[in-house]
């Protein structure tokens, strides 16, 4: 039985709109419901399109995972044409999407969710002094100096796509500008930077030996730079007990390019990676606002119900894999992946864990991007010519900052007639499904404490963060 | 001043963007100007109940509001209701919202495509009934009437861009903190003229190639994209190329064509993004102040003129042929 209910919104320190419903018993949350409140219909919008079309607008779909929207909508289009992109144009477009998923994880970890550690409610614990130093909202000096160079890093975005968010440079052939070898030594410049800054202040420490941690006591060792700080205040308040996830991990595996991703596909349960098959997706509309079946999204719909039926509580429809929630995001890529570190902290689960998964695969991209640049060959064709199909399918499978991202489309005599995006807070904040079973989120949130006086619980607020949520991708 | 930021049907880009303002970085340069956040959805510590209060207290008058900056769309589906979008915690839809607040803020900024004109949100079938604040496209009244003016007495003051540029949101912010944002300083889509007097065109590096009509047929070639890959930075507003975005970036320095993204229904051009509509094999749009008969004869004369050179790399996808050396001297 619930002794309350609350409402938690707005919700803010998340990428767009969420509402969460509390029920609350005993001083702990017995049953959270996620509200997606925003429908703008981009799946809608999409259909009777010239294809390309999909270029623009799906990026506008997020402003923070622009590049992510970009990449699917271009993998996409590309599949439907059964062909592949320039095999440098990949190397590129895989360069500006870490990038992006680089500078996301930076400013969920100092804009989003640290702040919530300097508030006064905190005050007297060992580290909240240091806490308010670094990362007061709107003033602390790691959030400061993280908003610096995540500015910095993007100009890596600014010479090869012309501007984040929102850049046309990536297109189902390669890429539009190819660069130079001036290019290349100035991208190396900036890369070289962000590591400054890494080493610095977010781990005190190279971004190698983070990388190299190989378990959770390795990690509970860590002390140098904001990243140990985080530690501490993890191990203070037991945020690895908080908030655990379905214990079933996704990846559509990151940065396709010549030599195959660099962070694997597939699935992790019970300390097992298997493999992903993405025909076992199905999005079930018991609990949206949503008209029709549940369905793949090869043949899915997006009709939204404007009578928003009682029952039903969220634009989110509710996507599974064989059935089954899913969470998905750099914790899901760091154990599919297989690295150490990330199977542990996937067998954690947590708060602590998705938080530290975003901080190692932030040391692994800054160490691929290095890679990526010096791979570039400034004498080859970053673009090849690629001609759509005037009927066609295919889908664009990609892991934008926050996880799985596909873009399913179909092509009838030259137009868009099916667009289906399913995004990775769609799968974390997903609504319960037709036998009832919580989306991630709202399952992690159950038993989560909330104090007599709270009406914004501070547990919920970290849990709900951990997670990375971007709500203008869930529904779009 | 003090500044509520409301994010409503958008993308949430144009503060993504704004976090990418330098020298100083848009913290600073709020701090610097006297303009402190009263809440902000993506920077602001107040989660929740607090947030209700705040708003409240915005609405019913007992917190003064100097500047109210609207991100996104406003939608007025279903059925004029606006529940496609409920600011979430309240059981009040955005639309609500705004109208409610605005009318309390001495300056109303709208800030992107969608909160201007609709934008994006707005496209196609326009499924939720998207607006901008004070815009329906180009048409003057959208979630506010037509002759809607804040407490200072200007119209919504509308930063587009898809997104924004940094610096126009952050220089109108200064502008307004100095008094200087004034009727005669709006254009007449109501976009700040510090930005909107220029064209994109202008300092576009592919400008000699446009001298001779010296075109791209493919995207990733050098040369100019207005005739044959939908380029309208000839047309559209905004001084992309004269202040660069993100270090030294522009669309068209990417090479891609500029799409007009400043421009109320920039989101249906009626024809592909990245391609030229023609009539008898030529370019449909004109250079804007341009008179047609002088603009096809120019073209046709500097087409002929092309020199070697930029005939050759505009359809490279870099430089082959060098500018030839003037020989020393003897």
């Amino acid at each position: 039985m619930s002794d309350r209910t609350l409402l938690v919104g707005p919700f803010n320190r998340v990428e767009g709109d969420l509402e969460i419903r509390l029920d609350v018993a005993d001083g702990r949350v017995s049953a959270a419901y996620a509200n997606s409140p925003l429908f703008r219909g981009f799946e809608r919008i999409l259909l009777g399109k010239q294809p390309q079309d999909a270029l623009t607008i799906t990026p506008r779909i997020c402003g923070i995972c622009s590049i992510s929207q970009s990449a699917a909508a271009a993998l996409a289009l590309a599949a439907c044409a059964g062909e592949q992109a320039a095999p440098e144009g990949a190397r590129i477009a895989a360069l500006l999407h870490g990038v992006e998923n680089l500078a996301d994880h930076l400013t969920h970890f100092y804009l989003f969710f640290m702040p919530d550690f300097a508030r006064p409610e905190y005050a007297g614990r060992a580290w909240h002094d240091r806490a308010v130093a670094r990362f007061t909202a709107l003033q602390g000096s790691g959030l400061r100096a993280a908003t610096e160079a995540r500015a910095g890093l993007f100009h890596i975005v600014g010479l090869l796509g012309g501007k984040w968010p929102h850049t046309l440079a990536i297109q189902p052939g390669g890429v539009t500008r190819a660069p130079t070898a001036r290019d290349k030594v100035r991208i190396g410049a900036d890369l070289r930077a962000f590591r400054r800054f890494l080493e610095a202040e977010l781990f005190g420490a190279p971004v190698e030996d983070f990388a190299a941690l190989d378990g959770a006591g390795a990690l509970d060792r860590w002390a140098g730079g904001d990243a140990g700080l985080f530690l501490s205040i993890a191990e203070d308040l037991d945020l690895a007990a908080l908030g655990p996830g379905p214990g079933r991990l996704m990846s559509f595996g990151a940065y396709p390019g010549p030599e195959g991703t660099v962070f694997a596909r597939g699935t992790w349960e019970a300390g097992r990676i298997g493999p992903l098959d993405p025909g076992d997706i199905a999005e079930d509309l018991s609990h949206a606002w949503m008209l029709g079946e549940a369905a793949h999204p090869e043949a899915g719909q997006t009709l939204p119900d404007a009578a928003m039926r009682a029952g039903a509580y969220s634009w989110c429809k509710a996507p599974r894999l064989a059935g089954r929630t899913m969470e998905t995001g750099a914790l899901a890529r760091q154990a599919v992946d297989g690295h150490p570190l990330g199977r542990a902290l996937a067998a954690e689960g947590g708060v602590r864990a998705r938080v530290a998964a975003r901080l190692l695969e932030i040391a692994r991209t800054q160490i691929a991007l290095e890679a990526m640049k010096a791979a570039i060959a400034p004498e080859a064709a970053f673009m090849r010519p690629l001609a759509l199909p005037r009927q066609g399918a295919g889908a664009g499978l990609v892991e934008a900052a926050r996880g799985a991202l596909g873009h399913w489309c179909r092509i009838e005599d030259g137009r868009l007639a099916s667009y289906q995006i399913v995004a990775p807070t769609t799968w974390n904040f997903s609504p319960r499904d037709a036998s009832g079973t919580p989306g991630p989120v709202e399952a992690a949130l159950v038993g989560a404490p909330v104090g007599p006086d709270e009406d914004t619980p501070l547990s919920v607020q970290h849990i709900v963060r951990s997670f990375d949520p971007c709500m203008v991708c869930t529904v779009h | 001043m003090n500044i509520l930021w409301l994010q409503s049907a958008g993308c949430g880009g144009c503060t993504m963007s704004l976090l990418c303002a330098e020298s100083p970085g848009v913290m600073d340069l709020l701090d610097g100007a006297g303009l402190r956040i009263l809440w902000h959805p993506s920077l602001s510590v107040e989660t929740g109940a607090p947030v209700r209060r705040l708003l409240e207290a915005v609405e019913a008058g007992e917190q003064p509001l100097d500047i109210l900056c609207v991100e996104g769309s406003i939608l007025r589906g279903p059925n004029g209701t606006g529940r496609y979008h409920m600011l979430s915690g309240t059981g009040r839809s955005m639309l609500d919202w705004v109208r409610a607040l605005a009318p309390r803020a001495a300056h109303v900024v709208a800030v992107g495509t969608c909160a201007t004109y609709g934008g994006v949100t707005s496209a196609g079938e326009n499924p939720a009934d998207a607006v901008g604040v004070q815009y329906d496209g180009a048409h003057p009244g959208g979630a506010l009437p037509a002759g809607f003016t804040s407490r200072a007495g200007l119209p919504v003051i509308n930063v587009a861009g898809c997104p924004t540029h940094p610096d126009w949101v952050t220089e109108t912010l200064l502008l307004i903190a100095a008094g200087e944002m004034r009727a005669e300083a709006l254009d007449g889509f109501a976009r700040p003229r510090f930005y909107a007097d220029h064209l994109v065109h202008h300092a576009c590096p592919r400008n000699e190639f446009y001298e001779y009509k010296a075109s791209a047929t493919e995207l990733s070639q050098i040369g100019c994209m207005m005739e044959h890959l939908g380029c309208v930075g000839t047309q559209a507003v905004g001084d992309c190329n004269i202040r660069t975005w993100n270090g030294e970036g522009s669309c068209t320095r990417a090479g891609y064509p500029c799409i007009n993204c400043t421009a109320p229904e920039f989101e249906e051009p009626g024809h592909g993004f990245a391609e030229t509509p023609k009539f008898a094999g030529i370019p449909v749009g004109l250079p804007s102040d341009m008179p047609k008969a002088w603009f096809m004869a120019l073209a046709s004369l500097s087409k002929a003129a092309t020199p070697r050179r930029i005939g050759v790399n505009a359809t490279a996808d870099r430089i082959t042929v060098p500018p030839t050396l003037r020989k020393p001297r003897p």
